[in-house]
């Protein structure tokens, strides 16, 4: 059977609920077992990769660091909303393997992926 | 066609799992599969054994646990997810351990693996809370 792509829109912030943990949990769990998938931070999520955002200075995992191996597990697809990027602002120092897309990008990532999963 | 669900919000938290406990429903209703239900993130506590919701409100764990059992409908719980949030079954405990199961019946607790097999086997997913 061929494989399905899936594409995971992350959009909440790192902290204050733990879907974000989760959602990245599932990501690289994805990825572990060899399905092919995409990353797109969108809304909140792009606060997932706002530089400085320790999460161990309060406790929980480092979420940056979980993201950040995600080129060990073969992801390379991964993206954030150029936009939500601009209204959080977030500008340099995004991850080197983290693509800034516009709502263009965005629509033909939601249409080539078999399945959408959003956390 | 065969339709997997996610579900992500608490079962106390708004009524997304009740929402989706009705597509779950529709999907079987209107003749499609409904093989696995992925619970993850706090949507696990509907699978405690000692949930209880207001009297004025529907039951949203037994609306599940009917239609696990009337469709054979399998409920996954996270097993990380639901360790956090103290949902166990006899496997999460030690041996010797002098605690008790709060797993609530029709649930079962895996892991992410049953999500990607649940998800490769779609055609359709449907995420509820994210």
């Amino acid at each position: 059977m061929a494989k399905k792509s899936v594409l995971f829109i992350l959009q909440h912030a790192p902290l204050g609920a733990s879907l974000a943990r989760a959602g990245i949990d599932t990501v690289l769990a994805y990825a572990a077992f060899d399905q092919p998938v995409s990353v797109l931070f969108s809304g909140a999520g792009v606060l997932q990769l706002a530089p400085g955002a320790d999460c161990q200075r309060v406790g929980r995992r480092d979420l940056r660091r979980m993201i950040d191996s995600m080129p060990l597990y073969d992801i390379d697809a991964v993206f954030a909303d150029a936009a939500a990027l601009s209204a959080y602002g977030i500008s340099g120092n995004l991850p080197p393997f983290v693509e800034a897309v516009e709502s263009n990008a965005i629509r033909q990532l939601h249409e080539r992926s078999d399945h959408i999963l959003s956390f | 066609m065969q339709y997997t669900l996610l579900a992500l919000s608490s079962p106390s938290d708004g009524q997304c799992l009740l929402t989706a406990a009705r597509v779950a429903e529709a999907i079987i209703g209107k003749g499609h599969r409904l093989d696995t239900v992925f619970f993850s993130d706090a949507a696990t506590t509907v699978g405690l054994a000692t949930l209880s919701m207001p009297q004025d409100e529907i039951a949203v764990q037994r609306q599940w646990q009917r239609l696990a059992a009337d469709h054979a409908v399998e409920l996954v719980l996270c097993v990380a997810s639901a360790m956090q949030r103290g949902v166990v079954g006899v496997d999460e405990l030690p041996s010797d351990s002098e605690l008790h199961p709060t797993l609530a019946e029709g649930f079962r607790i895996g892991g992410l693996g049953q999500l990607v097999a649940a998800t490769h086997a779609a055609d359709r997913v449907l995420t509820f809370g994210g």
